[in-house]
């Protein structure tokens, strides 16, 4: 049984794990149809396939230069893997999710974004090249020069342009392996989004929603803001200091009781009363991007069930629409341990890729009964403030909600055509979603013939 | 710079072992059939541990060219074996030539390539040889005697190599127990009882270190192994192992 990080759906999979490029691009056999997966830490069924093939042992580092900060490496490599090699040396990620324990290839299939996207945009923004094999086992280069739209495609493209191979990427430099991270209380969602936009030069910023709030403290939380710390700011000697392995794990699933009301609260205010009280300090950048990557599988604290990781953007001129949206998860009463709230820059590059101009929020749901009916509501609210989820976490939206909301679509469908015409690539949300050629066809047709009708 | 030779460099065991010598300062010679295949192996060390490494064309299914395979590389102070052949037991009952493949891998090249450095490093007076054998050797068992059979055959030979070879050159005989690896892919195998490559490759520079003789990756194995062995025939020959 495999299931990637929300532990839901779980499925009965064969799993391919190819050592060498030559098993991709000879004749070593592989699967008619699959998905290329990573460390699963995906939140629903982007990467689950009925056979999936792991990249985990294309783990090598290709290539870095450490005066340029310029790294190449085989798509299973980890962010993890990257930042042990290139901390000590003074380059660090240009942009990073909230976990170090992903592929490189899983970072450009979701073209993850990270708490500095409205100045870095996301994870693809910072490629200078992708080597993507396609359904007939050829290698493509693409990079923003090269085959543009295959690398658009790619970018965001949830695998399904084929196998990514390598990538080179530019990282940033640092001084310090520290953040200059200043905290602000937010009294409520209003406060929030003039934080945000009053801060919205600093390199950083996330803000943690206390979801059970209601009526006027409806969105109060807390906004980080950091910035990589200088080297004359820090008195200790190792200013490049790597992180250390995980210390906890979660050592077995916890009975779904255990998820209630009063434990969410408290884990809320054990979470808040943890950051800092001081207003602005120095923190090694494991607790200041991935604070959870402490311990070691804590998706088990949500039951065997699993949970619903919701995560959606609503445009900027729309933003007051968290609050309707917050109300209504309120009203529920189904909680979430971590609501993390994010402002968005502008994002211009990668066809499918999640980001845009505007609010962010997501959130967790243990899955129990009426989830799901909740979940369509709040689709419903989404779509009416013009925005759309994300796709990698997502394992339930309907077809009609993602076309909808996706207005690229027509063009990722046509770029597809080029390395995935038959659909070998194929995983359980690109059938769930119809991103594969078969639909494509109808949903262009139905497009053309709106559009013939507009004209009428 | 110690160099460290690994033959069958393209197993998983002998990659997690590459990370863990390179990591301690050892020059890394990768030797496999189609070694092309592992640059990118070779690119990840140089760049993690700094450390000087290159590539081999090496064919243990050739016994006819491990003697100047040897001498080309007699430059080498641990020589580490990792190559290996499984097979499938089930067609090997009926067809000699998979049953002959399992014998030749696993122990006449095995054997074959050995001798050549065995011969090296006596007339040198130093070097160390480790070898990945299994626990498959202890008892014959009716699900997998043929590869049984061939690698208590290799047991036996890494024991006579080292008697022989005390107290210059030292002999380990590695038998790792169930290794998550390539060669296991697919089979139901007991989580407590399996072990990572890197578990693997940590218990073999243990035995380089160290000096041990025989080693098991994870201790569980050699009380396991004890009552294998411990089992009287009459009783064992019932029993469906």
């Amino acid at each position: 049984m495999l299931t990637n990080w929300n532990l839901y759906p779980k499925i009965n999979v064969q799993t391919a794990t190819p050592r060498f490029l030559q098993d991709l691009t000879r004749n070593t056999k592989l699967p008619r149809t699959f998905i290329a997966r990573g460390l699963g830490r995906s939140y629903g069924d982007a990467s689950l396939a009925p056979k999936v093939l792991a990249t985990e042992r294309l783990n090598k580092i290709l290539r870095f230069n450490q005066d340029t900060g310029v790294l190449q490496c085989q798509a299973g490599v980890s962010l993890d893997d990257i930042l042990k090699l290139t901390v000590p040396k003074g380059w660090f990620l240009p942009v990073t999710p909230g976990t170090k324990f992903i592929t490189v290839g899983g970072a450009i299939a979701s073209n993850v974004h990270g708490k500095n996207h409205h100045v870095s945009q996301s994870f693809g923004s910072h490629l200078l090249q992708i080597e993507i094999i396609d359904d007939a086992r050829r290698m493509h280069a693409c990079s923003p020069e090269e085959n543009r739209e295959l690398f658009e495609a790619t970018c965001g493209g949830m695998g399904l342009t084929g196998i990514i191979y390598s990538a080179t990427m530019q990282l940033i430099p640092i001084e310090t392996a520290y953040i200059r991270q200043t905290t602000l209380q937010a009294s409520n969602i209003r406060h929030f989004f003039e934080l945000f936009e009053k801060f919205q030069h600093s390199t950083y910023s996330v803000g943690w929603i206390d979801c059970l709030k209601k009526g006027k403290s409806a969105g109060r939380g807390a906004l980080m803001v950091g910035e990589h710390a200088a080297a004359s700011e820090i008195k200790k000697k190792n200013l490049l200091r790597l992180h250390r392995p995980p210390k906890l794990r979660i050592p077995f699933t916890f009975p779904s009781f255990v998820l209630n009301g009063w434990s969410i609260r408290l884990f809320n205010f054990l979470f808040f009363h943890k950051t800092p009280k001081k207003k602005t300090g120095l923190e090694h950048y494991e607790p200041f991007f991935y604070p959870l990557d402490k311990i070691l599988e804590w998706n088990k604290m949500y039951g065997k069930k699993g949970f619903i990781q919701y995560q959606f953007v609503l445009p900027l001129k729309n933003k007051e629409g968290i609050i309707e949206i917050l109300e209504k998860i309120s009203q529920s009463g189904q909680g979430s341990f971590l609501a993390v709230l994010k402002l968005f820059g502008k994002q211009e590059q990668g066809i499918l890729s999640f980001p845009t101009e505007g609010y962010t929020l997501a959130l967790d749901f243990p899955i129990k009964k009426g989830l799901f009916q909740l979940l369509d509501e709040l689709d419903a609210l989404v779509e009416k403030h013009e925005g759309r989820l994300y796709l990698a976490k997502d394992a339930r939206m309907k077809k009609e909600f993602f076309q909808s909301s996706y207005s690229s679509l027509p063009r990722f469908l046509k770029a597809l055509k080029k390395t995935n015409s038959k659909g070998k690539f194929k995983s359980m949300l690109s059938e769930r979603l119809g991103l594969d050629q078969e639909e494509a066809a109808a949903f262009l047709a139905k497009i053309s013939e709106e559009k013939k009708e507009l004209q009428h | 710079m110690k160099k460290a030779l690994l033959l069958g460099a393209s197993s998983d065991i002998a990659e997690a072992c590459a990370n863990v010598f390179a990591q301690k300062g050892f020059e890394i010679v990768l030797a496999a059939r189609n070694a092309e295949r592992l640059q990118p192996l070779a690119q990840d060390l140089r760049i993690k541990y700094q450390t000087e490494t290159s590539l081999r064309e090496f064919d243990a299914a050739d016994p006819a060219s491990h003697a100047s395979f040897a001498s080309s590389a007699s430059d080498a102070d641990v020589v580490l074996l990792f190559f290996g052949y499984l097979g499938d037991h089930q067609k090997a009952l009926h067809d000699s030539e998979e049953a002959k493949k399992i014998m030749q891998i696993n122990y006449l090249s095995a054997v074959s390539v050995l001798s050549e450095f065995a011969n090296l490093f006596e007339k040198r007076g130093s070097g160390a040889i480790l070898a990945v054998s299994s626990v498959a050797g202890e008892r014959g068992r009716q699900s997998n005697y043929f590869y049984g059979s061939a690698k208590a055959g290799l047991t036996a030979f890494l024991s006579g190599l080292r008697n022989r070879l005390h107290p210059h050159v030292h002999v380990a005989t590695v038998k790792p127990g169930f290794v998550n690896t390539k060669m296991v892919e697919g089979l139901p195998l007991p989580a407590p009882l399996t072990a990572e490559p890197m578990q693997a490759a940590q218990s073999i520079y243990d035995a380089f270190r160290k000096k041990k003789n025989t080693v098991y990756t994870l201790p569980v194995w050699r009380l396991i192994m004890f009552v294998i062995r411990s089992i009287p025939e009459p009783l064992f020959k019932r029993m469906s192992l």
